[in-house]
């Protein structure tokens, strides 16, 4: 026996303001954030999901959905995967209920809408142009100067002395320049999003919870039990969160140690090449094989994630950053181990090609999450301590 | 392929303990769901939570919440029309059976904001009632039990009270025991229509109802086994029933179709009048009584009305309100008679008597003289804009079912039959006769699952051993 379908235009009754049923495809930045104040509508009356995550949560302090209050939910969303697979209004329910997808829409339209300079946020749009771009033009530029140093791509063993095919004085303002271009644009962006719902004013523990909450990646353990996020199904696994630590310990291992070469530089007068015993070869060591196996196991995570759960036309983004990030710790390990044969000169090339293109794209592409979503969770920190304004009795 | 040892019949929770508790005694196991995969777990998908006897705060629960008090709960709402032992045995499950859920991936959470009320009585599921259903199809999964969806059983062969085989189409599949966990009949429009057939008006209530829950339950095998013989429970009219958005969708609309603003306003049928008091007690202590109340009104539907006053103050609904900033104009929009709602509101706000306001306490504001009273929350309604929430019953599961015993074995004439067992609302009748406190459902459903998929289990390996020994 075929059960009789329902159906949401099922109006009887007075009013008949039916809650309109969810379109396809991402739409406009207006018809992305309608879509999510549908979704949130529909969830507060629900509610069930409230022990995932901070979305939820701050979704109950709200009865109305306007675009800045969208904005700072989409980027406090992590894309766990855990609320959809939990709804009992996903589709096939006449809600079509999604919320990672409808947050992922918005939340690319956000780094769009907050980018500085304006003009610049087209760039999240096409972004594996943009990468592919910056890389080529990094290599490139690495590539003439090797040659234009030593005239040839191969070269006699030097005992790793790389400032003998760029020098230092060349290769600090080399990339102070777009790591501050990118810090700045990251800041404006930022701000930007900051006022736009403005939580009042950052008090000390919730600066600390919200920093705990970034560094521990705490949203992504399936409400508080360790238990992980979701993947390809509805099981639970702590995976994504691993690897995810791994790039970003990696990263700022990586970090670290071209800041610890620095102070060697100018405190101690010491220069390159470092002894492997050494703080920056030690930690470059560590950081570029976390970010090797970090974003491998991302992109591996990326290509057999649900094709409901977030927004399947950002994964080109997602996955250009992970390969960006790959193509960096790959280069740089393999300038450690070769440092000390011809191949010097092309491997050197080679790495700080793909680190101007890490630098100059990171406030165009997937990095700016690290940023929207750390300020997302100091909102919510702050929000948190103060009173709700709604009395909600009652069931 | 190998005759089963256990088929479990139904995809829900009470069908998953079951199949999971029968994998746990060494049978071997096969469900069947009728529904597709996305649709799998029946009612248990809009579950939230699992009303708990402790003797002690745990984990999730506050205070204690002991078999007496639970016992006097169960029988307050239902008018006695309850079995003591199996309700005490469905309350005493409840303290000890979160520890097996756990084990098999369900996760708990305190209570949700706005439900602050049951934290003593009720642990909630992390994610609700479908996160509870994945978990247990993925641990009976890895238990080796097999499930196939979109296989619905229309029949079973029975011979001398005994299960010999399920039919699904044309299939027949032999099993050595089996546990009918199929739900209620409460999607079947024309069982309700036939149930509750036509009123004093000439209508035919149940056409008006909505289906708060899966639309799979049809009550096929409850018909069938009714048919055959089997020992029924329950009164075909009694369920789950509350008063949900009239705009809700015909099935499936779940929790967020509720509409929490009753006791914050005045409730009027299409006439434009009051019908029973809507401050008679705090609304999670009254909600499941206004689907009837609906029933009985022209049309089953009515009109929760409130003011600006209340905006804010309770749950917020699914679907925004009918608004206007006169009453007039209220009741034009809604299409009821003026000036019998005005005179209905003229008349209720002459009468009450405010005191001081209070949501959370039976507070003193109260009507004087009129009929039906309002004794609690009333305030006049005065502020505009004026909002209207259109409501109609809606059904969540239906409480006849088959009767049943401490073994949960299916009786036939009074016998039990040695391999056939029922769980979750097929039997949930046997506890609740009628009404419904929050909670009680999952408690008779995983107390039930649990103990007719180990009897199942057990009785299906007797068999085979029994079979090996001749």
């Amino acid at each position: 026996m075929r059960p009789e379908q329902g159906t949401a235009a099922h109006a009887r009754g007075a009013g008949g303001a039916a809650i309109p049923i969810a379109g396809a495809g991402a739409g406009s930045v207006a018809a992305n954030v309608d879509e999510v104040a549908r979704v949130m509508t529909i969830c507060n009356a629900c509610r069930y999901c409230e022990g995932f995550c901070a979305v939820f949560p701050a979704m109950t302090r709200r009865l109305e959905f306007p675009a800045g209050d969208v904005n700072y939910l989409a980027n406090l969303c992590h894309n766990c995967g855990a609320c959809y697979h939990a709804c009992q209004y996903a589709p096939p329910h006449e809600f079509s209920l999604n919320v990672p997808r409808a947050m992922a829409r918005v939340r690319a339209d956000t780094y769009s809408h907050y980018a500085w300079p304006a003009g610049f946020g087209a760039l999240y749009r096409r972004n594996g142009l943009v990468l592919a771009l910056a890389l080529a033009a990094g290599l490139a530029l690495f590539v003439a100067l090797l040659l234009a140093s030593r005239g040839a791509l191969l070269h006699a063993p030097m005992a790793g002395n790389f400032y003998a095919i760029l020098p230092h004085g060349a290769m600090v303002p080399l990339f102070t320049a777009p790591f501050a271009w990118a810090a700045l644009a990251l800041a404006i962006g930022v701000r930007r999003f900051w006022r736009d719902v403005s939580p009042g004013r950052i008090v000390a523990p919730a600066a600390v919870e919200a920093a705990h909450d970034a560094l521990s990646l705490r949203y992504l353990d399936g409400g508080g039990d360790r238990e992980g996020c979701n993947e390809a199904d509805d099981a639970f696994t702590p995976v994504r969160r691993r690897f995810h630590h791994l790039t970003f310990y990696g990263f700022l291992a990586c970090f670290a140690a071209t800041a610890s070469a620095t102070i060697e530089h100018y405190v101690f007068g010491v220069h390159a090449p470092y002894p492997v015993a050494s703080a920056p070869v030690l930690l470059g060591t560590f950081g570029g094989l976390a970010l090797l196996v970090g974003p491998a196991g991302l992109l591996w995570l990326n290509l057999r994630r649900h094709p409901e759960t977030g927004e399947p036309s950002q994964r080109p983004m997602d996955r250009g950053f992970i390969a960006l990030l790959l193509v960096t710790s790959a280069t740089g390990l393999a300038l450690l181990l070769g440092r000390d044969t011809g191949a010097m000169g092309l491997l050197l090339a080679l790495h700080l090609g793909a680190v101007m293109a890490l630098f100059a794209t990171l406030p165009y592409g997937k990095f700016a999450h690290a940023v929207y979503r750390s300020a997302a969770l100091l909102k919510y920190a702050i929000e948190k301590r103060q009173p709700d304004t709604l009395g909600l009795g009652g069931e | 392929m190998n005759v089963v040892d256990v088929l479990v019949i139904g995809g829900g929770n009470a069908a998953l303990c079951a199949a999971i508790c029968a994998r746990e005694a060494g049978a071997s196991v096969l469900m069947l769901e009728a529904s597709p995969k996305l649709w799998r777990g029946g009612n248990s998908q809009h579950t939230r939570n699992l009303r708990c006897m402790h003797d002690a705060p745990q984990d999730v629960l506050v205070d204690a919440y002991p078999e007496e008090e639970y016992w006097q709960d169960l029988l307050k709402v239902t008018g006695g029309i309850t079995d003591e032992k199996l309700a005490r045995l469905v309350i005493r499950e409840s303290s000890t059976c979160r520890t097996w859920m756990r084990r098999h991936g369900v996760r708990f959470q305190p209570p949700l904001s706005g439900a602050l009320h049951v934290a003593r009585t009720n642990a909630f599921f992390m994610g609700g009632g479908k996160a509870l259903v994945n978990a247990y199809y993925r641990s009976a999964e890895r238990l080796g039990a097999r499930v196939r969806y979109e296989a619905p059983v229309e029949r079973l062969e029975l011979r001398e009270g005994r299960f010999v085989a399920a039919y699904s189409g044309e299939e027949r599949i032999e099993a050595r025991a089996c546990v009918l966990a199929a739900g209620g009949f409460e999607s079947n429009r024309e069982w309700l229509r036939e149930a509750w057939g036509r009123n004093e008006r000439g209508e035919w209530p149940a056409e008006n109802f909505l289906i708060r829950g899966t639309r799979f339950n049809q009550g096929v095998l409850l018909r069938f086994m009714m048919d055959a013989g089997a020992d029924t429970i329950g009164d075909p009219t009694q369920s789950h029933c509350v008063a949900i958005d009239a705009r809700a969708p015909l099935y499936d609309g779940g929790i967020c179709t509720r509409i929490d603003c009753v006791s914050l306003g005045v409730v009027v049928n299409r006439e434009g009048l009051r019908f029973y008091d809507e401050g008679e007690d705090f609304w999670p202590k009254r909600y499941a009584i206004w689907g009837r109340l609906v029933a009985g009104q022209p049309g089953q539907i009515a009109y929760s009305i409130i003011d600006a006053k209340a905006i804010g103050r309770f749950m917020p609904p699914v679907f925004p309100g009918v608004r206007a900033q006169t009453p007039a104009g209220l009741a034009r929009a809604l299409e009821i008679p003026e000036a019998a709602f005005l005179g209905t509101l003229s008349a209720y706000n002459a009468a009450c008597r405010e005191g001081t306001f209070d949501h959370t306490k039976l507070d003193d504001c109260r009507t004087e003289g009129l009929a039906p009273a309002k004794t609690h929350w009333a305030r006049r309604i005065d502020t505009a804009p004026f909002h209207a929430y259109p409501v109609r019953p809606g059904i969540t599961f239906t409480y006849l079912g088959l009767k049943t015993d401490e073994t949960a074995a299916v009786r036939f004439g009074g016998v039990p039959s040695p391999n056939l067992f029922v769980a979750g609302e097929m039997m949930a009748g046997n506890v609740l006769g009628k009404g419904y406190t929050a909670g009680v459902g999952m408690s008779i459903g995983t107390a039930f699952g649990r103990i007719a998929g180990t009897n199942a289990g057990r009785a299906a390996l007797r068999e085979e051993g029994a079979r090996d020994a001749a």
